[in-house]
């Protein structure tokens, strides 16, 4: 078993846990993942890893509430305990060798954007952030960001928070005043990825992207994380999950990220169902 | 006086009309009365063939003359002392290639059923031996088992017994490996798996699951921080293959590694499984093997109409016939001679439909086989709305790639030796399809069983 030592809630649907597993705490690497399970029967889930600390034996997890596995993990109390917590899984990212970088975060894809960030930062990189998210109540982690940050730009879909826009908008005119960065690192909603990969494309600046594809065992034995990248076929989990953002199909894995959408919808709603009638 | 019937004693089964509507186990297996009137059809001969066909080279004749005599539990302890798994290997061996193939009485009539009753004595022995082993004595001696397949299992099984304190480490969430998230439940009934496992862990195996090796903890740190002697990689063949053709990464076509590993180990068959699986109307499995029969097997339960798509004959399936015979009692259409060379998909990213390029059989080559080659123009399209590619699996590079001075072969099999299954890293040994590319289940076994002997000789200070 593997016991939950803190729960934060960030926002109205992110929860931070750090979670005691210090096998995992011993290797873990930014850019990695973990895959766990909150009951018995239960799904398996691939999570990024936000954070460790290998003294502790700890690993900790963003996560947003997004489905009935989400919904009931969030409900999961300091004490309690996963079953299942397996990792570190994935290649971590590749931080060496660049001295200036934008690291791009979208919703609770700003908390898996966050140790790199802060990876790049000990490494003595000059690090621009750029974080979105819908709106102010959902933001999180802006003070994290902005001390391990250059310089960091706050972007909120109505403008309630930092400046009114998406993260895109902020990057081109970063670019466009001159900035020139080695490499973007672009972590967030597969819509948000597509369209900064699209931008620095146009501008030649090579971009990392991370992706969170549907996974059973997340050790390249279920090919069900298969992407296309630059017209082969990979596994998000043995191959990535950080891919070279001007290779990847983007298309093709929303479409292959909706596969389940009704059967997940059902499970949620079954999932909130069952914590209103305890409420009750 | 032998039973000179020149036929098997029948397995009895669920009615496949009644079987494709449930998960149960399709073979029943015999009762006491039927286990001894097939028991006496052994010969009890001299030359005792059968054994030199068992991978583990059980004491066949041994076993059976205890079932004529209706001693049940001593036919039980003959078997396992050769054989860690027996439950499982009386239901997943291809006995017809192997032991029975060998048998003399398959000169005229068939073969002695030797799997029907390694299964009859198995299962004899779980109802009404409910003791569990007693742990050995521990030698001070601790050995590691990567993977908890049929190859890990059988290599900490006869280490334990031999007093090592032996861990096994798995990467999924429950120990097992193939014989969990492959073979489906209606062909091995996961409680058996599970008792196996629970035997061993009585005998003092220890198993740590959720622990991926060469990523949570390398093979040198095993050896050189935790304090383990040697270790055993049998962590099998779990790469899928896909066909590199248009449309293979459309909504509706999987592995039959993810179809197999939803449906078994996540058990999307039940109703309120927590995993979510595609409930295809019409499905085509690629491919032709023992998974590629389990996969349509499964998919026809889940309702849907079933046809395996295969480039070669029937005559040529790589699946036990047991297994081709039943897929088709249960409605599982074979359509031979044909080569998928794309998915065609709608609007929603959905498959839609295999196009099929149609095959014919050229004359045998040197080594015998004949070769699918393409019937020029002759492509036709078959409305399916899932895919199930079974095709192959490859050795997982996962422990490869992160131990040093473990040779592999191009294809990704770890290189071993064929006796003992030692690599080329001292004190490690590997085993099973992580060797030999995916094979079978009692191949696995007697590669651990091979390693654990040398395993022990070594440590003991004891090779010659």
């Amino acid at each position: 078993m593997y016991p939950i030592r803190s729960k934060v809630v960030l926002n109205p649907t992110v929860v931070k846990m750090e979670i005691e597993a210090p096998r995992v705490a011993r290797k873990a690497e930014p850019g990695q993942f973990v895959m766990l399970r909150v009951e018995d029967d239960g799904e398996r889930m691939p999570l990024t890893i936000a954070d460790f600390d290998r003294e502790a034996g700890t690993v900790t997890v963003i996560f947003q509430i997004v489905g009935a596995t989400t919904e009931k993990f969030a409900h999961m109390e300091v004490g309690d305990a996963l079953p299942d917590f397996a990792g570190p899984l994935g290649r971590a990212t590749v931080t060496e060798g660049k001295k200036k970088v934008a690291i791009v975060g979208g919703g609770v894809g700003c908390a898996i954007a966050y140790p790199v960030a802060k990876k790049f930062h000990e490494q003595g990189a000059i690090v621009h952030s750029i974080i979105g998210f819908r709106t102010a109540d959902l933001v999180f982690m802006a003070d994290e960001f902005r001390a391990v940050s250059d310089h960091m730009d706050l972007m909120t879909d109505d403008g309630s928070a930092g400046e009114k826009g998406l993260v895109t908008n902020a990057l081109k005119d970063l670019i466009d005043s001159g900035e020139d960065y080695d490499e973007v690192i672009a972590i967030g909603p597969l819509v948000m990825m597509k369209f900064v990969a699209k931008l620095t494309k146009e501008y030649g600046i090579p971009t990392v992207v991370s992706m969170n594809p549907i996974m059973i065992d997340g050790t390249g034995m279920c090919g069900g994380c298969r992407l296309t990248v630059g017209g082969e076929t990979k596994f998000a989990c043995v191959d990535g999950p950080e891919f070279d953002g001007h290779l990847v199909d983007f298309d093709e894995a929303m479409s292959r990220g909706s596969m389940y959408k009704p059967f997940e919808r059902h499970a949620y709603d079954e999932a909130c169902h069952l914590y209103n009638m305890e409420v009750k | 006086m032998a039973n000179m019937s020149q036929v098997k004693n029948e397995m009895p089964v669920q009615d496949p009309k009644v079987r494709i509507t449930n998960f149960s186990e399709v073979a029943l297996g015999y009762t006491p009365e039927q286990a001894i009137d097939e028991a006496t059809r052994c010969l009890n001969c001299k030359r005792r063939p059968c054994v030199g066909g068992c991978p583990v080279a059980i004491d066949i004749p041994g076993f059976i003359q205890k079932i004529v005599d209706g001693e049940f539990e001593e036919a039980y302890q003959i078997i396992s002392q050769s054989s860690a798994l027996p439950a499982v290997c009386g239901r997943v061996c291809p006995q017809e290639s192997q032991c029975e193939r060998v048998c003399v009485r398959g000169a005229r009539g068939e073969a002695v059923a030797i799997g029907r009753l390694e299964r009859f004595v198995a299962d004899w022995h779980r109802v009404h031996v409910t003791e569990a082993p007693k742990p050995v004595p521990s030698n001070g001696h601790k050995v590691a088992v990567v993977g908890s397949g049929p190859s890990g299992l059988t290599c900490a099984g006869d280490l334990a017994r031999k007093g090592y304190e032996v861990t096994v480490f798995e990467a999924l969430h429950i120990a097992g490996g193939v014989l969990v998230y492959g073979i489906p439940e209606f062909r091995l009934p996961k409680a058996i798996v599970q008792s196996e496992i629970n035997n061993l862990k009585a005998m003092g195996v220890k198993f740590e699951t959720n622990t991926v090796i060469g990523k949570s903890v390398s093979i040198d740190e095993l050896m050189e921080e935790e304090g383990f002697e040697s270790v055993y990689i049998g962590s099998g063949a779990g790469l899928p293959r896909f066909m590199k053709i248009p449309g293979e990464n459309l909504n509706g076509v999987y592995s039959a590694n993810e179809f197999l590993t939803r449906v078994n180990l996540m058990k999307a068959y039940k109703e309120n499984s927590n995993t979510p699986i595609q409930h295809g109307n019409r499905v085509a499995v690629v491919g032709g093997g023992n998974v590629a029969m389990d996969a349509a097997r499964c998919a026809r339960r889940l309702g849907a109409d079933v046809m395996i798509i295969y480039r070669r004959t029937e005559k040529e399936l790589p699946a036990r016939a047991e297994e081709a015979h039943h897929a088709k009692e249960e409605g599982i259409e074979f359509y031979m001679l044909a080569s998928p060379v794309e998915i065609l998909g709608n609007e929603q990213g959905w498959v839609s439909g295999v196009r099929v390029q149609q095959m014919e059989l050229s004359e045998p080559d040197e080594s015998g086989r004949a070769k699918p080659v393409p019937i020029e123009g002759d492509i036709r399209t078959i409305a399916v709305d899932s895919v199930i590619m079974s095709i192959g699996t490859s050795p997982n590079p996962l422990i490869a790639s992160t131990t040093e001075g473990l040779a592999t072969q191009k294809w990704g099999g770890i290189i071993a030796n064929d006796e003992t299954g030692l690599t080329s890293h001292p004190m490690v040994y590997a085993g099973g399809d992580a060797v030999t590319g995916a094979a079978t289940v009692i191949l696995a076994m007697g590669a651990g069983k091979a390693a654990a002997t040398d395993i022990d000789h070594q440590i003991m200070g004891t090779a010659d």
